[in-house]
């Protein structure tokens, strides 16, 4: 086995790692999850007038 | 309230600020190298002439003003969503005077002419260890926060952010091997078509995951706020983040079409440059689709339009970067002004646009605010930097199919119809509507730049509590 059947090796394994991901992704088991983490932009509101927070002294 | 953690702002607000002085500077040397090729006597000595402003204009906008906006949306984006204060700040801190010290070492270095003659990759070997110390100690803070998160989830702007700082790592590090002589002079560690393929791998991916992964990140955080609704498909960002990072590491060999480069590299950076259109797209009909339900807000939300424009942009860029690689569109376009002009369809319309509407954001919420000081300049800024784009693109298209048809021109006994200083004569009518592109894009930077000064006037800097994650469901 010469270093050119390695390259083959990882190009196919990459592509069933992305193909794997894929399945993975439109899985039903990964919905939940990603609703979830879709809403993480939310979990906070940035708004200074609803967190509080304080003026630091430094300017 | 007092003892209450807080989020780490201080270097957000400083990255934030350093990006809208850097945008005015970059766009700024822009515009004098744009003015030089209309009027050549504005070469005024060999350390203002084109050869050495043009590099110092290309890593102004995009490693000074694109890298500012990444690390400050990066840092923001990491803490707000982990819901955790940066790891490391004294780290976070000296990234940020680390890479202001790269940043003028270059405007010092690159008009004296030490250059390595890489494009995108000047800046000679002592600054290239500073990039390195400083980018190595970014992927410390970025990482070691997202190790701490208070959430189970790492959102997946994080994931794009965290891609791209390990990719740059990466690219940076292997391009710049060098073997220093002096101070100021080094030699590449490759050598020939080696060196070139090398050089061109680190440069599309600096395209593929400087300008494309990390402003993705700042796309999939901002459009989302910005728009009030979650990202229309999830599993199609996860998707379209694993393509993008299997494919864009191939696409360099299309930079060298017919050169000494072996044919059936040039073909294999081909093809991965059209399966690029896939991935690419997802992103945009993603960022775009977050609208739906929400699209009257285009209408009054001026920060809304630079985010949607901007994936517009992103879009057509993208579909036109695969067309360029096929080889025979190549041959028509390479060398010429058309391939500036798609680079710019990309850098103004995408990076910039993405970057200015997330500074609209992210600046008065670092003063405590949640609007900056006038809405009616950011519109104008809008409409103004829209039309510097169009310009800009529309007139480096035409004198770049031009100038491609004038060179291959042969007359009936083989002989080049046209010599080369006639399609300099037949571009400069273009270059001229590329300069008034290019004062109105600056010119747009300078009123974000007055908008900015004008909300920070009078106000202290604003300190935001850290919101445990568990309190935002109630």
């Amino acid at each position: 086995m010469d270093i050119n059947d390695l390259r083959s090796l990882i190009t196919v394994l990459c592509l069933a790692c992305f193909v794997g991901i894929c399945v993975w992704a439109y899985s039903r088991s990964a919905r939940a999850g990603f609703d979830e983490a879709a809403r993480l932009p939310f979990t906070d509101d940035d708004a200074p007038a609803l967190a509080g927070g304080r003026h630091s002294k430094e300017g | 309230m007092q003892s209450q953690a807080t989020y780490n702002y201080n270097v957000v607000r400083q990255f934030s600020i350093m990006t809208v002085v850097w945008g005015v500077v970059g766009m700024l040397v822009g515009v004098i190298v744009a003015a030089q090729l209309v009027w050549p006597q504005l070469n005024l000595n060999e350390w203002l002439h084109f050869g050495r402003l043009r590099p110092l204009h290309t890593n102004g906008v995009i490693f000074a003003f694109g890298g500012c906006a990444l690390f400050a949306t990066s840092y923001f984006c990491v803490q707000r969503t982990c819901h955790t204060p940066l790891f490391a700040p004294w780290l976070a801190s000296f990234t940020f005077w680390g890479w202001q010290a790269v940043i003028v070492l270059a405007v010092i270095t690159l008009p004296l002419g030490l250059t390595t003659g890489k494009e995108y990759a000047e800046l000679e070997w002592p600054i290239d260890i500073l990039i390195a110390a400083v980018w190595v100690s970014y992927a410390v803070v970025f990482f070691g926060t997202i190790a701490k998160r208070k959430t189970s989830h790492i959102y997946v702007a994080n994931w794009f952010f965290g891609g791209f700082i390990l990719t740059v790592a990466l690219l940076h590090i292997v391009n710049s091997a060098a073997l220093p002589v002096t101070l100021t002079k080094s030699y590449s560690a490759y050598a020939g078509v080696q060196d070139a393929m090398v050089q061109w791998w680190y440069g599309h991916n600096a395209v593929g995951f400087f300008l494309t992964a990390g402003f993705l990140g700042m796309m999939y955080y901002f459009v989302p706020k910005q728009a009030e609704r979650p990202v229309y498909s999830y599993r199609l960002s996860v998707v379209h983040f694993w393509a993008l990072i299997f494919t864009y590491m191939w696409a360099g060999p299309h930079h060298l079409h017919y050169t000494a480069l072996p044919d059936w590299t040039q073909s294999v950076g081909m093809i991965f440059s059209l399966i690029l259109l896939a991935p690419s797209w997802g992103g945009m009909i993603n960022g775009v689709m977050t609208l739906s339900g929400a699209w009257h807000k285009l209408r009054t939300d001026p920060i809304l339009k630079f985010l949607i424009t901007a994936l517009s942009f992103y879009g057509m860029s993208t579909f036109e970067g695969p067309m360029m690689s096929i080889k025979t569109v190549n041959a028509l376009s390479h060398y010429t002004d058309w391939t500036i002009g798609h680079v710019h369809s990309g850098a103004l319309g995408w990076v910039a646009m993405i970057s200015i509407g997330s500074m609209y954001y992210l600046i008065p919420r670092m003063y405590g605010k949640t609007q900056m000081y006038s809405v009616g300049l950011i519109n104008a800024h809008f409409w103004i930097a829209t039309i510097g784009i169009v310009l800009y693109i529309a007139s480096m298209w035409i004198a770049g199919v031009m100038q491609g048809l004038m060179w291959r021109a042969t007359n009936p006994d083989g002989t080049l119809t046209y010599s080369f200083v006639e399609s300099v004569k037949a571009s400069y009518p273009f270059w001229t509507i590329r300069l008034l592109g290019g004062v109105m894009f600056l010119t747009g930077m300078l009123i974000m730049f007055y908008n900015m000064v004008r909300t920070m006037a009078g106000e202290k800097a604003y300190e935001a509590p850290v919101v445990a994650p568990a309190a935002a469901h109630a």
